[in-house]
């Protein structure tokens, strides 16, 4: 009792003291200082880029999320590497390859240069390691289909083939690279700067197993090594001095910061803290009006589409034309005008404008318009005039203001247009997810972001046997025409036959209904950084930005 | 220390019993792990990945090699953030937690219960109105709207402060207010009810009939006493504060654990949802045990006989 | 501190329930209050007669400013944010109501039961407050969603009414949120009631021969009914609050309805140093303190009115 006795002193002595300097503001100050002991500061950074959401993972062979592997792209290379302006392919570790007439066969020369971050030098042997790892089933890489083009990956990664010497690539000396393709695939370059077919260490992950990306010094074959990685808060890069290209590495030190809350975001650029934030969800939609006036915002396009998935075994969605009904009835326009509100283009087709079939671009088939009246048609002719007898429709989509929004005026569209009646039905994510799978819905809002730049990427999701077709959509014609079409080495022809699938999906049978196509919003002031060209992959490879002068053109 | 001994001794079980609920739950919740928007390009690569992760084996087993690795301290490899075990998560949010949550509690007391005792004190005049008023309007407005608001007029447009991340005392001044005065608010609500209760006890009528000075008798007789239903709120508050703040962290982008606390069961992350219930678990079963011992400090009458 | 009541003028009343009404009429804050929440729940109980828009009906004016016909201005879509904003408020009231009832009826059992009892009672009741107040929340919210969905769905299938249907949906978030808001109240309350059993009044009522339930109705109830009081009033902006978080994860109220904490952390969400539409803030979070503040002067009006030791 003697101590609480002299405890009630205590707080006597305090009270009257607060009391003295005039109440609480006392507290904060002792707080302050009580705080002092738990922080490190770390120098700044040449370059703070907010980034996105925390990444799930930085190996190569984990990754899911764009936003990881965009840090993941700056500590390894694959063989070839993103060209900062148009996304193309350009030469990474492989100084030069050469393509054998029918396309199949490829042989890679590496850059005698090419060596990690701890000084030993990159051989093809870890290049054949790497994709072994990529494919191999213990490994569970959810992207090991990058590499399905080799001839025998598939079997390889679904355990069917045990012995890796039968997959087509071999290491013919140290420097040469020989790799054999099933059939001629005019975006194999492009999947190989793609982040799970890059190169990994295998001298650091053989000793050290899971945790390898801890251990120091780290073995990076891009243009940067990881400094540190601190959750929630920010990924450290520093310059790669080994790196072939290290001379055209711009910045010494880059941060990438994760962050996301758009308002966040907004307050640390505004107020300077951080010099780009270019992840398209972190920019608020109500401002976009204003920041669009601005020099120092920026969108552009990028391979991503939003569309609805139609459940196509359940009762009146199985009709094909109650399906075009559906799409002909949505005023698109509006929906890019009053809700994404970021210069959005509507979409009639699945494929974005602009992805290119091989060398030339891609000409997609002409999809649905607005047209109510034939949406009406339409429903009369599958039996529902006037939408009488429909059964109430029920549109699921996950948590998220844009989608509740887009969601809501769907409703109204449909209700207006064509007497249907809409319920919503919102689910957090992972729920949202069961329920597309398990075909547990009617209508669902989806989207998809393309992983390379040709329409295969967005036209294989809806072949009969994609595990991410999830509609219940079976074709054997449009199955066979995009087989006939990736096994055609002549642009044209194979051109031809793309569209006659994608005419089947967006124009007759409808599985999916586009509803527009993504664009992609960055802020940073061109005066300020350079290097960033926002090209239609949505890769800014971070060795070509940098905060100085832009060096004048040759 | 009977009841201390005995308190400790059912911690364990207690604990246990809870991660096993927490694992059942997570395991009931629709969706898994590894479902994303895209998935594998084969069944197969789903299977080998639920493989590795040993989710292909029966509940029970997958419990048991939980608590295989618990007993050697490891909490196991988090689903979500696959590069990081559970326990390295913990031990690099937790310190940012413990900061903010920590000054959140000092502010929280150090606000609340003198808020709360000065308009107990001047009960029914303008100034219990006035500072009544105030504490309403703190335990009505939430962290959300608190939040971007200091952040709007300190941070960007005065620039006194920084506008979030981690780095420098100076980080935690908005955090901590914005966290802070909530649970001031609601803590000077008990306090001033507290001081209501027991300023009618017949020790205190006595304490001022003998002559003892006003603020002493308040101070030293009353207080403790009406300090009660504060002591039982803070067990369960502090545990809240400590484990950080959803809102508060992702508001100034804190490196806590959380975001973690809400991010894991919406990931389905369920290695890292078990071992930060743990966490809480034992903060909360440990605060409310000191607590109760509390209570037996603020009023010897309460002891269990 | 309280007076003691000089007789007051007039015929004193003579049931205590009497005396009780009158206090409170005579305190001017909680008669207001009371007053003004009365006023409150009769709006939002007849908002289907009052020519109010309806709350998702759709125009092409996105962000206005309050003006005439639109008084608490527009959102994004051209909703009537009056209109959002009283709906809100029922679905608030509502949720509040909720939660505080089952903070009163189990929060308030259980620790008068636990901390009358003491000893192993106590221990086993408290440690089961703890285990539940441990579990995620959000998980089990999650699962109870999915659980009354697969029910929903068969009951649907067999023909059941679909606005049936959304009233259970709201059933379960209120049982997630009923499930987590009494554990503090049962935790405050055995505290208190753990210091009154031993209170010289209580032990001589025990040793003049007094039954428990003599000694729970009488003596310590009355006691404990100060900090519930206060402690409710306190429930209900947290249960509203918490609401709004759940709704922000996509598990508490199903767009279109909105509940007053989903359109203030919606308000919230666009300050910014750029450009803020105020009302979107200002209107949901002002109907909210108002109602929250004339509902804390009602606790303490009634708080004080029932006040055994000022009888």
């Amino acid at each position: 009792m003697k101590a609480f006795g002299r405890v009630q002193d205590v707080l006597l002595d305090a009270f009257s003291f607060c009391r003295r300097i005039g109440g609480a503001p006392a507290a904060p100050g002792i707080v302050l200082v009580l705080l002092t002991g738990c922080f490190r500061t770390p120098p700044p950074a040449d370059l703070r880029i907010i980034n996105g959401p925390e990444p799930e993972s930085l190996d190569p062979h984990q990754i899911t999320g764009q936003a990881d592997g965009r840090i993941a792209l700056a500590l390894f290379e694959g063989l070839t590497r993103y060209d900062p302006r148009t996304g193309q392919p350009v030469p990474g570790l492989a100084a030069r390859w050469e393509v054998s007439t029918d396309g199949t066969v490829y042989t890679f020369h590496l850059r005698p240069e090419a060596a990690w971050s701890d000084g030993r030098p990159i051989t093809t042997a870890d290049v054949v390691w790497s994709w072994q790892r990529a494919l191999a089933p213990a490994t569970a890489n959810e992207y090991a289909g990058a590499l399905f083009p080799l001839r025998n990956a598939r079997a390889f990664a679904l355990g069917e083939l045990d012995d890796f010497t039968r997959v087509g690539v071999r290491a013919v000396d140290a420097r040469e690279l020989q790799v054999e393709l099933e059939s001629p695939t005019p975006f194999f370059l492009d999947l190989l700067a793609y982040s799970p077919c890059t190169v990994v260490p295998r001298h650091v992950i053989e000793p050290i197993g899971d945790r390898w990306l801890h251990a120091r010094p780290f073995a990076a074959s891009g243009p940067y090594t990881l400094e540190f990685w601190r959750l929630n808060d920010r990924v450290r890069l520093r310059r790669n001095a080994f790196y072939w290209d290290a001379a055209n590495v711009r910045c010494e030190v880059v941060d990438l910061l994760s962050c996301v809350s758009p308002n966040t975001a907004l307050n640390l650029y505004e107020s300077g803290a951080v010099d780009v934030v270019w992840d398209k969800e972190l920019i608020p939609t109500h401002l976009l009006d204003e920041l669009r006036r601005r020099a120092d915002f920026h969108t552009y396009n990028f391979l991503g589409t939003y569309f609805i998935r139609c459940n196509v075994t359940k009762a009146p969605f199985n009709d094909p034309r109650v399906r075009r009904a559906l799409a002909l009835a949505v005023d698109k326009e509006r929906l890019v005008r009053r809700i994404t509100r970021g210069g959005e283009r509507i979409a009639a087709c699945l494929s974005p404008p602009g992805i290119m079939n091989g060398s030339v671009p891609y000409r997609p088939p002409a999809g649905l318009d607005h047209d109510p009246e034939a949406a009406r048609r339409l429903l009369a002719e599958a039996g529902f005039p006037g939408g009488q007898g429909f059964p109430v429709v029920e549109y699921t989509y996950n948590t998220a203001p844009s989608h509740r929004n887009i969601a809501l005026e769907l409703r109204d569209m449909w209700q207006r247009e064509l007497g249907l009646r809409l319920e919503l039905r919102q689910l957090e994510w992972k729920t949202w997810l069961a329920a597309q799978s398990a075909l547990d819905y009617d209508l669902i809002r989806s989207s998809w972001i393309g992983d390379y730049d040709d329409p295969n990427t967005f036209l294989d999701l809806f072949l009969s046997d994609n595990p991410n077709n999830r509609t219940g959509w079976r074709n054997g014609r449009y199955d066979a025409l995009l087989r006939e079409a990736n096994a055609e080495p002549d642009a044209a022809r194979r051109q031809e036959r793309l569209a006659a699938a994608e005419h089947l999906l967006v124009a007759e049978a409808l599985p999916v209904i586009p509803l527009y196509f993504y664009v992609g919003m960055a802020c940073f002031d061109d005066a300020r950084v350079h290097g960033i060209h926002l090209n239609l992959r949505g890769e800014n490879p971070l060795w070509a930005i940098g905060k100085e002068a832009a060096p004048a053109p040759p | 220390m009977n009841l201390l001994l005995r308190r400790l001794v059912w911690m364990p079980p207690l604990l246990l019993v809870i991660s096993l609920l927490a694992f059942c739950l997570v395991r009931l919740a629709p969706g898994g792990p590894f479902d994303r928007e895209r998935k594998p390009a084969s069944p197969e690569i789903e299977r080998a990945l639920q493989e590795r992760y040993h989710l292909d084996e029966p509940w029970w087993r997958q419990y048991l090699r939980f608590l295989g690795g618990l007993a050697r301290g490891d909490l196991g490899a988090s689903l979500k953030y696959r590069s990081h075990t559970v326990t390295d998560i913990i031990r690099q949010g937790l310190p940012a937690s413990l900061a903010i949550g920590g000054g959140a509690f000092l502010l929280a007391l150090g606000l609340g219960v003198p808020a709360g005792f000065y308009s107990a004190v001047r009960r029914g005049r303008w100034e219990d109105f006035g500072v009544s008023f105030l504490i309403l309007l703190a335990v009505c407005i939430p962290a959300f709207v608190v939040g971007p608001l200091l952040a709007m007029v300190f941070a960007v447009r005065l620039g006194w402060l920084p506008v979030g991340l981690w780095g420098s005392p100076l980080h935690a001044v908005l955090p901590v207010v914005s966290l802070g005065l909530y649970f001031a608010g609601r803590i000077a609500r008990l306090t001033r009810e507290g001081m209501f209760e027991t300023a009618q006890q017949d020790f205190i009528r006595t304490a001022r009939a003998k002559g003892l000075p006003e603020t002493a008798v308040l101070v030293r007789h009353a207080l403790p006493l009406a300090l009660l239903p504060v002591a039982s709120y803070s067990g369960p508050m502090l545990a809240d504060l400590l484990t950080g703040s959803f809102v508060v962290e992702n508001l100034f982008q804190i490196p806590g654990i959380g975001v973690f606390m809400v991010n894991s069961s919406l990931n389905r992350d369920y290695t890292m949802v078990v071992g930060l219930v743990l966490l809480y678990a034992g903060l909360l079963l440990g605060l409310n045990l000191l607590v109760d011992l509390l209570y037996g400090w603020l009023d010897p009458r309460t002891r269990h006989g | 501190m309280a007076e003691p009541a000089l007789q007051p003028a007039g015929r004193p009343p003579r049931t205590p329930a009497g005396r009780a009404w009158r206090r409170f009429r005579r305190n001017r804050p909680a008669s207001l209050g009371a007053v003004a929440l009365v006023s409150l729940v009769a709006l939002v109980a007849l908002l289907p007669w009052l020519p109010l828009p309806e709350p998702d009906a759709m125009t092409e004016l996105q962000f206005a400013a309050p003006r005439a016909g639109h008084w608490f201005g527009t959102d994004l879509l051209g909703r009537d944010l009056l209109a959002r904003v009283l709906h809100g408020t029922r679905v608030s009231l509502l949720v509040g109501c909720v939660g505080a009832a089952v903070s009163l009826v189990i929060g308030v059992c259980w620790g008068l039961i636990a901390g009358y009892a003491g000893g192993r009672l106590d221990n086993l009741m408290m440690r089961v407050v703890d285990v539940l107040y441990a579990l995620p929340s959000i998980i089990f919210v999650i699962v109870l969603m999915t659980a009354l969905n697969g029910l929903l769905a068969r009951w649907q299938n067999a023909g059941m009414d679909g606005d049936l249907a959304g009233t259970l949906q709201l059933t379960g978030m209120f049982a997630g949120l009923g499930a987590v808001s009494w554990l503090t109240m049962a935790r405050i309350v055995r505290g208190q009631v753990l210091s009154l059993r031993r209170r010289p009044f209580v032990e001589a009522s025990r040793v003049l021969g007094a039954g428990h339930a003599h000694v729970i109705f009488r003596h310590i109830l009355p006691n404990v009914l100060g900090v519930v009081l206060v402690y409710l009033a306190l429930t209900v902006p947290s249960v509203v609050l918490y609401e709004s978080f759940l709704s922000y994860l996509g598990l508490g109220i199903q767009p279109p309805q909105a509940s007053l904490g989903s359109l203030i952390a919606e308000g919230a969400s666009q300050i910014n140093p750029i450009r803020v539409y105020w009302w979107l803030l200002v209107f949901p979070a002002g109907t909210l303190v108002t109602t929250l503040l004339c509902l804390n002067f009602v606790a303490d009006g009634l708080r004080d009115a029932l006040d055994p030791k000022e009888a």
